[in-house]
């Protein structure tokens, strides 16, 4: 059976609970994502999705008096087990933010910064890896000749892009992605999602999003939280059409939230 | 509503406001003008001795003639010592309390004390370098102990503009590099430091400046009256330009003879600081407009 399930399934929670402090933000999480497919998370502000997404590769370990209980299990194995190195975790487990967050660097110094600092350093390796993963992020065209120039002087739709492609030269597993096109104009947005639609090829996608017409267009399936607790989770087109539980509905039916 | 047509209680209100604006001017006015009439009378007084000769040789005769060289050298190995020592513990101190400690008591507790420690009167740290470097450790009265003491003296200033500098690196990028599975002493080496650099360094150039002109860590610990030849090593002493000034001024039997020596060494302290302070405020300009985020 277990094995069975690993064709499909590349990351789970089981029991999550995660307070920041007293406050509980999370309650009995439980939820499998599927390998090479986009879920999205959705919900009203404060419910707990960008906590869950940030759970999954351990980047809430940076927030004091923040505690998790329960596993995460990244191909079978536990990622807060003691054992484990959270740094480990989150090159196989990238992430992509709300506000496009390039370094100060150039545009080449971006996409080779986490490799390099991980052991590639031989600069033709570099390089190709640098056109790959632009390409990737379908930004190759747009900057191929402007390399060496800082990252800060493209445009906001163009950095996320870039930002993406950052994460990709890590060659991960899985991409998280917090409400990344959430500060972007809609021409921006709508290249982002094409670019998800393609990448999902590759790469699983878990994308927290707050625009449900968004979560409806490019995820396969999605999960609606609602105060700390998973109400719903179901494929997309099933939640946004015919959703088992009426909170859920209120919801994208724009009743509450 | 002109002046005329106004109420009482606004004019009154009115006089209020301008009596207030005019006191605030005033005090700007009077500052400016102690400041600009301590400068003004420095460099009168001062401008006559300055000679390139005076820059460049030892002085001669019980030091009532000749120039200040040994003590302009011996004031640049003090404060280049001093920031040798105090940049990197500083540095170290203030990427431990704003990127590893966990804030709480104990931080709470180090950054009272290094708040103390820059209110510490500076003729303590002289006692305390006289105790500890001079005469317990046995380096004696030497370029070693004041540049040491002088190293202590400014560490809080280093210390504070370091933290300031790093907490004002954005949140975000820490984030970026960490989530690429890169370390977080890898993420403070190659993200957080480079760009809180220009901070750190506006903050240790400030502090260079203050123990260029210090008299009191130094007049145990490193300083001589005169010195008959240029230090050889860390464990000589030295003469320095604030001490100098404090010697002319006080000791010996020369004072009004050297006067004009004494306006000559201030105004070359007071320039070395104020240059300093120049150079710091240059890079600081010119990494702001480096900077974009």
């Amino acid at each position: 059976m277990e094995n069975n399930h690993f064709d499909t399934e590349i990351i789970k929670t089981k029991n999550i609970n995660f307070y920041y402090g007293a406050f509980k933000a999370l309650t009995d999480i439980t939820m499998n994502f599927e390998k090479r497919k986009v879920t999205a998370l959705i919900g009203p502000s404060g419910c707990g999705k960008s906590t869950l997404l940030r759970l999954l590769n351990r980047m809430n370990d940076l927030i004091d008096g923040a505690r998790v209980e329960g596993e995460v299990l990244f191909e079978g194995m536990n990622i807060y087990d003691p054992e484990v190195d959270p740094v480990e975790v989150r090159r196989r487990i990238g992430m992509v933010f709300q506000k496009p967050n390039p370094f100060p660097k150039s545009i080449f110094n971006n996409i080779t910064y986490g490799p390099r600092l991980t052991g590639t350093a031989n600069k033709s390796d570099l390089e190709a890896l640098a056109e790959q993963s632009l390409k990737q992020a379908v930004l190759w065209d747009e900057v191929k000749d402007i390399l060496g120039r800082s990252a800060m002087t493209l445009s906001g739709g163009q950095q996320q892009r870039l930002c993406i492609a950052r994460a990709l030269a890590m060659k991960p597993d899985i991409l998280l992605m917090d409400e990344p096109t959430s500060a972007l104009d809609p021409i921006s947005t709508a290249k982002i999602e094409e670019l998800i639609d393609e990448l999902k090829k590759t790469y699983t996608i878990i994308i927290v999003t707050h625009n449900m017409q968004q979560a409806a267009r490019i995820s396969d399936k999605t999960g609606f939280f609602y105060i700390g607790k998973l109400i719903e989770y179901n494929a997309t087109e099933k939640i946004f059409t015919n959703p088992d539980i009426k909170q859920t509905e209120d919801y994208i039916t724009g009743r509450f939230g | 509503m002109t002046r005329q047509t106004m109420s009482g209680a606004m004019k009154r209100r009115y006089f209020k406001q301008h009596l207030f604006f005019g006191a605030v001017l005033l005090s700007a006015i009077i500052l400016t003008l102690a400041l600009g009439g301590i400068l003004f009378y420095i460099l009168v007084n001062g401008i006559q001795v300055i000679s390139w000769e005076f820059l460049t040789s030892p002085p001669t005769d019980s030091m009532t003639k000749g120039g200040i060289m040994p003590a302009i050298l011996g004031t640049l190995y003090l404060t280049l010592g001093a920031i040798t020592v105090a940049l990197p513990l500083g540095v170290v101190a203030a990427i431990y309390l704003t990127e590893y400690a966990k804030q709480g008591r104990t931080v709470r507790a180090i950054r009272v004390g290094v708040n103390c420690l820059a209110g510490v009167p500076s003729v303590v740290f002289g006692l305390f370098g006289l105790g500890f470097f001079v005469v317990f450790l046995k380096f004696g009265s030497s370029i070693l102990s004041g540049a040491l003491t002088l190293g202590i003296l400014i560490l809080p200033t280093i210390i504070g503009a370091s933290e300031e500098a790093l907490k004002g690196v954005p949140q975000t990028f820490r984030e970026a590099s960490l989530a690429l599975g890169v370390s977080k002493w890898l993420t403070i080496w190659k993200i957080v430091l480079p760009n809180a650099l220009p901070g750190i360094l506006t903050g240790s150039i400030l502090g260079i400046g203050r123990a260029a002109g210090e008299t009191a860590p130094i007049m145990f610990t490193a300083a001589a009256f005169f010195t008959p030849r240029l230090p050889q090593s860390v464990f000589d002493e030295v003469m320095a330009l604030p001490y100098h000034v404090y010697v002319l001024a006080t000791a010996g039997t020369h004072i009004e003879q050297t006067r004009p020596i004494q306006y000559g060494t201030v105004l070359v302290l007071v320039a070395l600081v104020l240059g300093i302070d120049l150079i710091a405020i240059i890079i600081r300009s010119y990494m702001r407009r480096k900077k974009r985020w």
